[in-house]
């Protein structure tokens, strides 16, 4: 019987909560029991050592708020577990609060599954070590692709491989607008406003459209499956905005699509920028898509595509990192 | 530069190698040898097509070598502009000095300008450009290129580049 605590119990937390509860049966099946023991979010929590039903979390979440007085330091000094899964929100700047989460979690011996991009951009290599000198395993398939398993299909699938280079489209609202624009001729300011109407971009759309999110999903790419030491800053970064609707005609009238692009390479060169993509290129996607070329050195070229987000999709990702360490 | 000779040698062994070895020996990179022994000519001599990439300083000696080795060379022929890459422009275009934009690159004797569709929507607007750039090699397309994002640098103009596979 395996232990878990979930730290983080937004959307994506939920869909964990749905899907550990939906997989129950088949997971007995693979012999794997999992307990939930802890739920803390930023306005409090629950513990039972007994276990904790996932339906009845998803029941609280919907009336409200996780009860009031139970904070993350309580978990951690007082509750016995053997994963910790941290889904807070992302902050690209600081990492935190999940960072120092992370970091208690893994020093505290557990092994940790996170789907939480921020603090391993901010802290790749610390986090690594601190896990390697602890014994414990830590995962983190949800941060680059959503449900697009990348970092498993070159750890296990192609183990053995060297990576060459990745490019891919790692941002779903971006692409979104940029196929939109595409297929009606519309200018971006218009398109944006439909994604936002749509749930596809934030309210404030920087961190998609500016090319950050792509850069730091590149940036744990680059780090987990290309062995490069780099951070945020060591990406040459131009996002979307001054895409015009004459530039996506002219570029569409001669067989082109124009799609922001994340790319690093065995150089160590890492770029996030829109580029011009032949008609039947594969990565000329439509629509929210994720999708990376891997040039290896002795499978060649290997294409991936999928969902890069939504809620059951990254729970997805968790739950094959979490049968992934369990068995 | 690449480089296309047509020779022909004597149909006796290591007529072949005798060419070969000039190439290689000044850097040389051969891409393709057609040694057409049915068509031999009426003086019982092999055409053999040779195709190699070559830095231009280098080719001299090549030719030097194979006069003294005398083969006889019956062509020369140079493939001037190999590599081409298509980039959009987003920007001031023609306000910023479109001329000056592409004479940045022919002035560079290896690369140039070769098409380029324009779209002009009303004043004020950027405006947007195709634009397709040939060279002499895949390491000069790439100096061009460099160029072009330079000067784009200086008249905040946005180069979309292709991607590379």
């Amino acid at each position: 019987m395996q232990r878990i605590v979930l730290v983080g119990c937004g959307v994506v937390g939920q869909g964990f909560l749905e899907i550990i509860s939906r997989k129950r049966n088949i997971l007995k099946r693979m012999g794997l029991d999992f307990r939930i023991v802890g739920v803390i979010d930023s306005s409090g929590g629950v513990i039972d050592e007994n276990g904790i039903d996932p339906l009845k979390i998803l029941e609280i979440k919907k009336r409200g708020n996780l009860p009031e007085g139970i904070r993350f330091e309580d978990v951690i000094n007082s509750v016995d577990f053997d994963i910790g899964i941290e889904v807070t929100p992302t902050n690209p700047d600081t990492g935190e609060p999940g960072l120092s989460y992370i970091k208690a979690m893994i020093e505290r011996g557990v092994d940790v599954i996170t789907s939480n991009k921020g603090p391993l951009i901010v802290a790749y290599k610390d986090l690594m070590r601190l896990a390697s000198k602890n014994g414990v395993q830590f995962k983190f398939e949800a941060t680059v692709g959503g449900a697009m398993p990348v970092i498993s299909l070159v750890e296990r699938s192609l183990a053995g491989n060297q990576i060459l280079s990745i490019e891919g489209i790692f941002n779903g609202t971006s692409n979104y607008i940029l196929s939109r624009m595409e297929k009606e001729l519309l200018p971006y300011s218009q398109v944006l406003l439909e994604a936002q109407e749509l749930g596809i971009a934030e309210k404030d759309p920087t961190f998609d459209v500016e090319g950050i999110d792509t850069a730091g999903k590149l940036v744990i790419l680059a780090n987990a499956i290309m062995g490069i030491d780099a951070g945020i800053k060591d990406v040459e970064i131009t996002g979307i905005t001054g895409i015009t609707t004459e530039a996506m005609d002219l570029a569409q009238r001669n067989g082109y699509a124009i799609r922001l692009i994340g790319e690093a390479n065995r150089e160590g060169q890492l770029k996030v920028s829109p580029k011009l993509i032949p008609r039947f290129h594969p990565l000329a996607l439509d629509g929210t898509l994720n999708a990376a070329l891997i040039q290896t050195d002795l499978a060649g070229e290997v294409f991936i595509i999928g969902r890069g987000a939504g809620k059951i999709e990254t729970a997805s990702a968790i739950l094959s990192d979490l049968i992934s360490i369990s068995t | 530069m690449r480089i296309t000779l047509d020779l022909e040698i004597k149909d006796v062994p290591g007529e072949l190698i005798k060419v070969l070895h000039p190439i290689s020996d000044h850097g040389g990179n051969i891409i393709s040898i057609v040694h057409n022994r049915d068509k031999s000519t009426p003086r019982g001599r092999v055409p053999v097509k040779i195709t190699f990439e070559i830095d231009r300083k280098l080719f001299e000696g090549v030719m030097r070598d194979l006069k003294d080795r005398e083969i006889d060379i019956i062509r020369v022929g140079e493939q001037r502009l190999l590599e081409k890459k298509t980039v959009l422009l987003i920007g001031h275009i023609v306000h910023t000095d479109l001329t000056d934009t592409i004479d940045r690159i022919d002035s560079t004797g290896f690369a140039e300008v070769v098409d380029l569709q324009l779209t002009m929507p009303d004043l004020n607007y950027p405006s947007a450009a195709l634009v397709t750039v040939s060279a002499t090699g895949k390491k000069e397309l790439g100096k061009a290129l460099e160029i072009l994002k330079d000067v784009g640098k200086k008249k905040k103009i946005l180069v979309i580049e292709p991607v590379e596979t």
